[in-house]
Parts: C-alpha cells; sequence; structure tokens
C-alpha cells in the first residue's frame, strides 16, 4: 500500500517505520526537517518538508496514488483540516486523524472522517489498569 | 441577530465593534486572555475566553442559538474546523469563515463552509473596479530580439473564450508560448487545438509595438 504520513513527531516516524518494514510504501510529511531525525537510519519510505493541509505539498508527496492518509500532527484542526482534504479533495480510500480533543473526534466521527483520540484511549487503558491490579497489602 | 465571532485579533475586534454598532447581540471569543483584558475594556461583556473550536467553548456561549457564526482567526484550519462545529454540532445556518491563504478557498467551500472572505480577493476585487482594463504584463525582455514575454489573462467576457488558439488574428510576429489553465495545473505548450477559457493565463512573445493589440484580442477590452 501507498501510506501518506503527516506529522514526523514520536508516533508519526514510529509508524512510518513500522508500515515500511511491513512492506508499504511510506511518505512522511513534516513542516520540520529537523523532525525526521527520528526517523530510524536507512529509513526507505521519502519524506517531504511541507504543510499538511497545503494541497501543493500534499501533491509533493503523491497523496494522489496513497491508499491511506493518517493525519498525526500536534494540532487538532490541523489533522482534521488535512485528513477532509485527503478525503474529498484527493479522494484517499482510507484516511485516519489523530484528534487529542475527544468531543471533537466524536463529531468528526459523525461526519464521516474516521478519528482517533489519543486522549480516551489513553485515559481509558489507565482506568482499566486501575480495575485490574489488585490493591496494595 | 446573535453573531458569534471567533477571533479577537485585529479583524475580529473591529468585525465586533462593527455588528455591535450595527444593533447586533455579538459575542467574541478569543483564546488568549491577555488578548481578552484589552478588549474587554472596549466591549465589556461581549468577549468570551476560550478556545472557538472546542465543542464545550461552543456550548457555553449558545452557539445553537446563534444566527451566524464567523470564524476570523489568524489560522484556516481553525476557521475551518471551528465553523464546521458550529454547523454541524450546533446547527447554525450561516458560517462564514476568513481565509489567510487563497488557495484555500475552494477546500472550504467543499468541506461546506457557507461563505469564504479573504483579504487577497477583497483587494483585487477593488483594484479591478478601478482599473477596468485588463493588464497585459510584460514578464521579460528578449536580449537582442527586440521582443518581449508578456502575460495576459483571458476575463471572463472575453470574445475570446471558447475560441482554438488557431482561430485568433494576432498582431504582427506575435506569438503564444504557454497556455496556463485557471487552477495554474495545467502548463500546456500552446498548439492550435488549445480551447481557450475565462481565466486561462497566456504567455505570449510579442514586439513592443504589438502589444496593446494583443492585448485587445485576448481581453476584448480596447
Amino acid at each position: 500500500m501507498n501510506v501518506v504520513v503527516v506529522g514526523c513527531g514520536r508516533v508519526g516516524s514510529a509508524l512510518a517505520s513500522t508500515l515500511s518494514d511491513d512492506g508499504h510504501s511510506v511518505t512522511i510529511m513534516d513542516l520540520n526537517s529537523d523532525a525526521f531525525r527520528r526517523l530510524p537510519p536507512g529509513f526507505p519510505g521519502s519524506t517531504i518538508v511541507g504543510n499538511g493541509i497545503d494541497e501543493q505539498a500534499l501533491r509533493r508527496a503523491n497523496i494522489e496514488s496513497a491508499d491511506m492518509f493518517v493525519a498525526l500532527t500536534q494540532g487538532d484542526n490541523r489533522n482534521l483540516m488535512s485528513a477532509q482534504i485527503a478525503k474529498h479533495v484527493f479522494k484517499v480510500p482510507r484516511v485516519l486523524a489523530r484528534v487529542y480533543d475527544p468531543s471533537r473526534a466524536a463529531l468528526f466521527g459523525e461526519l464521516g472522517l474516521e478519528t482517533i483520540s489519543s486522549t480516551r484511549i489513553i485515559s481509558g487503558m489507565v482506568r482499566e489498569q486501575m480495575n485490574s491490579s489488585s490493591p496494595r497489602g | 441577530m446573535y453573531v458569534i465571532v471567533a477571533g479577537g485579533g485585529k479583524v475580529g475586534f473591529a468585525l465586533a465593534q462593527a455588528l455591535i454598532a450595527a444593533g447586533h447581540e455579538v459575542l467574541c471569543i478569543e483564546r488568549d486572555h491577555r488578548r481578552c483584558a484589552v478588549i474587554a475594556e472596549d466591549l465589556g461583556s461581549a468577549i468570551f475566553h476560550g478556545d472557538c473550536c472546542e465543542v464545550k467553548v461552543q456550548e457555553e456561549v449558545g452557539t445553537a442559538r446563534a444566527d451566524a457564526f464567523i470564524a476570523v482567526t489568524g489560522d484556516d484550519e481553525d476557521n475551518l474546523i471551528s465553523s464546521q462545529v458550529a454547523k454541524h454540532r450546533f446547527g447554525v445556518d450561516r458560517t462564514i469563515a476568513r481565509i489567510n491563504n487563497p488557495k484555500n478557498k475552494e477546500i472550504f467551500m467543499v468541506l461546506g463552509i457557507d461563505a469564504t472572505v479573504n483579504s487577497t480577493d477583497v483587494i483585487m476585487a477593488q483594484l479591478a473596479q478601478e482599473m477596468p482594463v485588463h493588464p497585459l504584463i510584460p514578464v521579460l525582455s528578449l536580449a537582442g530580439t527586440g521582443q518581449e514575454i508578456v502575460d495576459v489573462q483571458v476575463p471572463e467576457d472575453s470574445p475570446i473564450v471558447g475560441r482554438r488558439l488557431s482561430e485568433l488574428d494576432l498582431p504582427g510576429r506575435a506569438s503564444i508560448a504557454l497556455v496556463i489553465d485557471k487552477r495554474r495545473t495545467d502548463v500546456r505548450l500552446a498548439s492550435p487545438e488549445i480551447v481557450l477559457e475565462a481565466g486561462d493565463e497566456v504567455i505570449a512573445v510579442a514586439r513592443p509595438e504589438d502589444e496593446q493589440r494583443l492585448r485587445e484580442i485576448l481581453t476584448g477590452v480596447s
């Protein structure tokens, strides 16, 4: 699969590296070229310096031939906007956006966007751990 | 009308003042608390401190009963998302978003924003009104040849819209080199069968004395 990942932070770089290992063709974008140092040495995918909400930059990242698009920048709104551009302008078949704010994640989920709220997932996991671990003493 | 203005920068503040002066009920949402304090001196309780993109904040300011939601922050993504929250979560009929990057205009339309405003378009429209003559822009003088490369945009009402390049009666030794489509995505080498459309940009080579006539042919304005 051709995958475009926007945002080369900890999650973005780890995802890009794993997907490459799985044999996918990955293009990762970030506003800051420094961010690509997080990628492992010998990363086989492409790196593009550019803004994930800029149509031209997305074209440079070959979004037109992407099978999947994942928005993982630090900004909820930037992720939601770039994911919507990927879905509605470039018609990428599968689009995912990370959204920290659970209420915004839910709303845009209702509007047909696949959103992942890490806030909700992690708080849920912590709660589960608390409930399953045995009390002290 | 109850109007919510998202963003209390220079544009948001001035807009809120104007709307209040026009007799509307206005609430301006601003994220920066120091900026809020400054605006509060003038707008009093019509300023609300919070993130306009958050569902909870929009709920608190009563977005559901707003007649219009106008997003004028300096960030296009914030203007888009806050307008979409207002429209889809709270059912606001009229959402207007400011666009800072003119390239985002079509994207905002595709994504359901009712109207967009961008300063580039406003200024260009103003200029067009004041200078109805469609200009021909000399781009580069070709040293030693006595000719220039010029750039002309085909206006909507030009008589050559829908005509082939081969049908044009160009003056002197003028020739068309390139035709760029309205969206600036397709640069075509001139060939006789190309059909010109409104908004196309034509790059031509001409002697300075033929430029006036060339402009008349391409724009229909003498």
